[in-house]
């Protein structure tokens, strides 16, 4: 072990993994190569199209841009705690149905941050709902099927 | 290498002494380090769970903000709206909903970005910051905080632990606008902070005006106002006060000539909101959005 490796633990999605990573690891990494939940992507590693989204103790963070080892002790959630029992969440649910797929890469993020926007208020309107999910970015359906699929869900 | 996650100011000023870095969101820092810009520290302090840098309370003498304090409590707390509206404004600009719940205000200014959004309206508030290192507590006025652009006059071994405001007057208030080219994840073109005290009768009693991204520190304007009306005439004359003052830069957002002619514009916008609430008019956070200054939706 060298010196910059660290032993942490980190709860991902209610389970506890203890890990030795090193310190200037980012947290999308982390999630990804020694977790091995792969539905967060990476897309610019550069905190600007949100394809890392996660929520942190229910905030929606760039996991990209985040060290791991600053995680310690927070509710990590991913796009693989949305669903619960083997039944989609109903922001899943209704982005398939809304059409708010194409490539899909974008996807896991927008989720992410579309629940913690709907958890933190319920009921939001167009504009709530744009800057909710303002960190995201999608090149394909051009959001107004991602905004429809929100507003199915609240 | 260490990392060593603070709990106290005392135990991160001592990591400081020992050539740690101070981390909280790590937006800045990670991000930078990645860009070749800097390389991560080999020594990191994590100050984003101590609690004395939460602190967020307005008494008699002002108003108090831990440096932990996220630009996602700033845009919504009720205090600030309400008194120090401009310091709301740029919060709520700030990249996107995931960047404001990590960025800190300590963060924000000690980066000492030339085009931060936070450093105009502070300085237009005649903030004061406190510094605190192993050898003591100081009090440093903003206007002498920014060396340069991404320099500071603070020590290696200080933490900005707070940011002090001045309680805000009668028939006074702010306001912070800025030149965009999308509605999120931007960094100002150019960035206008006023904030405005009238008189009675209508007249000016005190006007400052900051300017961002069109130097390599946010910087004042100086003016002299006091005793006019606010109007076109006026709004005119400090439009090009901002325009004449401001030393911009050409870079690949906009050009210096751009950036000399759209400050004027959004120095104007600025005084005309701030100057707008002073008088008693609700314009949401951020005004921006309200007035439909910069990019559309």
């Amino acid at each position: 072990m060298t010196a910059s490796v660290v032993a942490v633990k980190l709860r991902v999605n209610g389970t506890e993994y203890g890990l030795a990573i090193d310190m200037t690891r980012n947290l999308l990494g982390v999630i990804r190569d020694e977790v091995g939940l792969t539905g967060t992507k990476e897309g610019c590693d550069d905190c600007e199209c949100g394809a890392c989204m996660v929520l942190l103790d229910g905030q929606p963070v760039n996991s990209c841009s985040y060290l791991a080892v600053q995680a310690q002790g927070r509710e990590i959630r991913t796009v693989e705690g949305l669903m619960v029992n083997d039944k989609m969440h109903a922001l899943q649910a209704n982005i398939l149905e809304a059409g708010g797929v194409q490539c899909g890469f974008c996807t896991p993020g927008m989720l992410m941050s579309a629940c913690a926007l709907l958890e933190r208020n319920p009921n939001p309107n167009r504009e709530e709902i744009q800057i909710g999910i303002s960190g995201n970015l999608c090149r394909c359906t051009g959001y107004a099927r991602i905004i429809e699929a929100i507003e199915r869900s609240i | 290498m260490s990392f060593l996650i603070a709990r106290s100011i005392e135990e991160a000023v001592t990591a400081l002494a020992e050539g740690a870095r101070p981390v909280a969101g790590g937006s800045d820092l990670v991000v930078g380090a990645r860009h070749g810009a800097d390389t991560l520290p080999s020594k990191l302090v994590a100050i984003d769970r101590i609690r004395e840098l939460k602190v967020l309370q307005l008494d008699d003498t002002g108003c108090t903000i831990g440096a932990g304090v996220t630009h996602a409590q700033l845009m919504t707390d009720a205090t600030i709206v309400q008194h120090y509206p401009a310091l709301a404004d740029a919060s709520a600009l700030v990249g996107s909903p995931s960047t404001r719940n990590v960025g800190t205000l300590g963060g924000n200014i000690m980066n000492g970005s030339p085009a931060m959004d936070t450093g105009a309206p502070l300085l237009v508030l005649d903030a004061a910051i406190e510094l605190r290192s192993q050898s003591g507590q100081r009090r440093l006025a903003i206007a002498a905080l920014w060396s340069g652009p991404g320099t500071t006059t603070a020590a290696a071994g200080e933490l900005c632990t707070a940011v002090l405001l001045p309680p805000a007057g009668e028939r006074s208030s702010s306001a912070y606008v800025r030149l965009e080219y999308r509605r999120a994840m931007e960094i100002a073109v150019v960035g206008a902070a006023a904030s405005i005290t009238l008189n009675a009768d209508g007249t000016i009693a005190g006007l400052n005006l900051a300017l961002a991204a069109v130097a390599p520190t946010i910087m004042s304007v100086e003016l002299d106002f006091a005793g006019r009306q606010l109007n076109d005439a006026t709004l005119a004359l400090i439009a090009q006060a901002a325009s004449t003052q401001a030393r911009p830069i050409s870079d690949l957002r906009a050009s210096d000539t751009y950036r000399r002619h759209t400050i004027g514009v959004m120095a104007k916008r600025a005084v005309d909101a701030a100057a707008r609430r002073a008088n008693g008019e609700l314009i949401a956070v951020p005004v921006n959005h309200a007035l439909g200054i910069g990019a559309s939706s």
